[in-house]
């Protein structure tokens, strides 16, 4: 298999968190290996729990996803750990660890490459450290890098997520719905920074969002899911009011 | 809606209402019994008043040089007894606390095997405990010192234990996520955020520590409560009263120590 | 973005000096500590082989008809004390706790009664046994009376703190209504803090129970008696068929108050609480996979 090939192919994936009430029902995917790729649909339609078993957050219930020639369905112990250290996540609630420093957040992200025991005395290699300031600048947090996660406001903390994540130096990125919390103004400066560190990088990302606009204005490539499944999946100039309708049921929302 | 013309509204529904009875009734019934089993010999009791007014007659004055005597060393000895005991028993009960929460440790069978351990070190008195020890060490501070260590990891573990089992999943899922192993996801995810309340657990169980190193002395475990069990086999209740007022300026003292300490951190 | 400063001039991680210089002294005071207290390892390696010998004289537990009969006889006078010593005590926390409330009582009595509880707090309840048995000789009475001020001391100081948190909109509703003191009591205080109020005594009931199994060693009846003089006749495998007794006892206590508390706080039936207690495992589960959505 190409290690540049970052695509990723989902056959067949299955979760149920209850017997018999299966939330994602035979998932069959091939998502590109490079550009945003959002996936659009209501929520509980299982768009969290689809980016979450690619990381294995969540064990899918049966099925496969490929990537690399790796099925990351079938990891576990130390070979799922080091597939997860090439796998970013930026989540909806930043999910930073609040009483931390900016700067110790961001080299959470290297923890998968770093021993406990250097991590616990905070000795981590000059090149993270370096890595760190410049990834902070980039995001605007140049002069926050010894202040506490919890004294961030959300914009900022969203920076904070997305440093760590890229300070993994992933080959690729997975974001949940990184928007959400955050005002329309923040959410578009969000996106800007993800799509400009990831581009710059190669990076591919796959990004669960809610609002259509702000992903059709950014992503290469839309995937809409409804009830399980997946029911549209093609360009945002392909994405049809139509398509809209039947992802997310009704039309007096549409206007 | 007509159907529920006849609604009625009752506040529990009879199963609940029957419990509750049950509670009660168990509840009285318990003491009943122990009011009409009690052993009570009624003659000792006649003569109570007369008993400690003649015992607090006994105390007063009290005999102050016994202090610089005997008390002052013991003093420092106990507190010395708390503190070491306190910190013995941090380094004890921080890996049964880890192992007691089911969402750092997801092993049924060693969150299982925690809760009994703290359960155990929980329902063994501290003064038991000495016994159990004085019977390894011999008498002294060590017994004492290893008695109020044991004693207390069932306190921090348990309340630790809890405080790690409520912390917050974002950031732990996020740590996951960059492939950390556990032992980093512990130090950088769970760790900081119960920090804070491990340090109160610690003061807070110091302070409890303070007061029971006073007894341990009663079985010979070191300590003020040594200088006491000589005073009154001694029947020297004089020296007693020193010895008391000893414990009760040194508890309140360190109450207020505790509480001025855990303001400043939390 | 303002400019950043050049690399020499940034720390990655500022050093909290006031916590090493902490963790610094506090290694001396333990090194000091343990001399003082002639903590070694030496005494620790004789300890060890002591203790084996002690462990092997313990197992197997004595358990023998005679044995049982004498350790049933004890838990149920221990369990005797704990509940009269309960009920004392909560009956004689609530007037003082109230007394010591600082927002429906004025200062003149505030203080003298956060003094008594000041004092009973103070005086582990083994010191408080020791002059209960000067006072009534030997027995279960001078337990009961040891276990009623410990209860004192903690109940009452927890209840005082919780009726200081009450809201006062509710005492002015009912004081607005024309309402008497005792009428402000009943409607606008007890309901406010009657939940918290039954957690404190199936606490203290728990923490009785644990006290009345030791206050023996001082002559205050209950199974602690027994076990002491076990010990001193070094008969230790009657010592761990007590202990494991006490413990057994314990743990059923905890249980059955949690149930108590579940019951009269959560309104949860005996099959609901086990249900209960399975749902919320599975939304823990659930939970620790799914985050928002």
């Amino acid at each position: 298999m190409n290690p540049l090939d970052r695509s990723i192919q989902i056959r067949g994936l299955t979760k149920e968190y209850k017997k018999g009430v299966p939330v994602l029902k035979g998932i069959d995917l091939d998502i590109p290996g490079d550009g945003i790729t959002a996936i659009i649909g209501p929520s509980g339609t299982g768009k969290s729990t689809l980016i979450r078993c690619i990381n294995r957050l969540i064990d899918p219930t049966a099925g496969q996803i490929l990537f690399q020639g790796q099925d990351l369905a079938k990891l576990s112990g130390v070979p799922l750990r080091e597939a997860r250290r090439r796998i970013g996540m930026v989540f909806q609630e930043y999910n930073l660890v609040e009483r931390l420093t900016v700067m110790e957040n961001v080299l959470t992200g290297r923890l998968g490459y770093v021993s406990a025991f250097r991590a616990w005395l905070r000795k981590f290699p000059q090149d993270d450290i370096d890595e760190a300031f410049a990834l902070l600048d980039a995001v605007g947090l140049g002069n926050f890098v010894n202040q506490r996660a919890d004294g961030l406001s959300g914009g900022q903390r969203q920076r904070v997520g997305i440093a760590r994540a890229i300070m993994q130096r992933p080959e690729i990125l997975l974001a949940d719905e990184p928007t959400s919390s955050l005002d329309p103004k923040t959410s578009v400066e969000i996106m800007e920074i993800m799509a400009e560190m990831a581009g710059t990088r190669n990076i591919p990302i796959i990004v669960n969002i809610h609002n259509v606009a702000l992903a059709k204005r950014f992503c290469q490539r839309m995937i809409g899911m409804t009830g399980g499944k997946v029911v549209f999946n093609g360009s945002p100039a392909e994405l049809t009011d139509d398509h809209l309708k039947e992802i997310y049921g009704g039309e007096d929302w549409l206007e | 809606m007509s159907t529920h013309a006849i609604r009625r509204w009752e506040r529990f529904t009879p199963e609940q209402r029957f419990l509750r009875f049950a509670f009660y009734f168990i509840s009285v019934a318990a003491i009943v019994f122990s009011i009409k089993n009690i052993e009570v010999i009624p003659e000792f009791l006649y003569d109570a008043p007369e008993q400690l007014a003649d015992f607090f007659q006994r105390m007063w004055p009290m005999d102050t040089a016994y202090y610089q005597k005997s008390v002052h060393a013991a003093l420092i000895e106990t507190l010395n007894i708390a503190t070491l005991g306190t910190l013995l028993s941090l380094t004890m009960s921080i890996p049964v606390g880890i192992m007691a929460a089911r969402n750092v440790v997801p092993i049924k069978p060693l969150n299982m095997l925690a809760q009994l351990i703290l359960v155990s070190s929980r329902s063994v008195n501290t003064l038991v405990w000495a016994l159990l020890f004085i019977a390894i060490f011999g008498p002294g501070a060590m017994a004492g010192t290893m008695a109020i260590a044991f004693r207390s990891i069932g306190f921090v573990g348990k309340l630790l234990g809890e405080a790690l089992e409520e912390a917050n999943r974002g950031p732990i899922d996020a740590l996951t996520a960059t492939g950390a192993p556990p032992t980093s996801v512990f130090l950088k995810g769970y760790w900081p955020q119960v920090m804070p309340s491990f340090v109160s657990i610690a003061l807070f169980r110091w302070d409890i520590n303070v007061r029971e190193s006073a007894v341990l002395g009663l079985v010979g475990a070191g300590g003020i409560g040594m200088a006491m069990d000589t005073a009154m086999n001694l029947f020297r209740w004089d020296q007693v009263a020193v010895v008391l007022s000893t414990i009760f300026v040194v508890v309140i003292i360190a109450e207020i120590a505790v509480s001025a300490i855990r303001r400043r951190i939390i | 973005m303002s400019i950043p400063a050049t690399h020499k001039t940034r720390v990655a991680f500022i050093p909290n000096w006031p916590l090493r210089i902490g963790f610094i002294l506090l290694a001396f005071y333990v090194v000091w500590a343990m001399g003082q207290l002639d903590v070694t390892w030496a005494r620790f390696v004789d300890g060890l082989s002591a203790g084996q010998k002690f462990l092997g004289r313990m197992f197997p537990p004595n358990f023998s008809a005679e044995k049982v009969e004498m350790i049933t006889k004890g838990l149920l006078e221990s369990i005797q004390i704990a509940v009269i010593a309960t009920v004392i005590g909560i009956g004689l926390s609530l007037p003082i706790g109230l007394l010591a409330a600082r927002n429906l009582m004025p200062a003149w009595i505030v203080w003298p009664a956060r003094a008594l509880i000041a004092v009973c707090r103070s005086f582990h309840e083994v010191v408080i046994a020791i002059i209960f048995v000067k006072a009534v000789g030997f027995g279960a009475i001078a337990g009961i009376g040891a276990l009623v001020v410990g209860s004192i001391g903690f109940i009452s100081k927890l209840f005082a703190e919780a009726i200081e948190e009450i809201s006062p909109k509710q005492v002015e509703a009912v004081r607005a209504s024309g309402a008497g003191f005792f009428g402000v009591l009943i409607y606008g205080v007890i309901p406010q803090v009657f939940s918290r109020f039954l957690g404190f005594a199936s606490y203290q009931f728990d923490s009785n129970l644990r006290h009345s199994t030791m206050i023996g060693i001082v002559g205050a009846g209950g199974i602690g008696g027994s076990l002491f003089s076990a010990f001193q006749r070094f008969d230790y495998d009657f010592v761990c068929a007590i202990l494991l007794s006490i413990i057994a006892l314990i743990i059923m206590a905890e249980v059955f108050s949690n149930y108590v508390r579940a019951l009269f706080n959560d309104n949860l039936a005996l099959l609901d609480y086990l249900r209960n207690r399975r749902a919320t495992k599975l939304s823990q589960e659930k939970s620790a996979g799914l985050g928002a959505s």
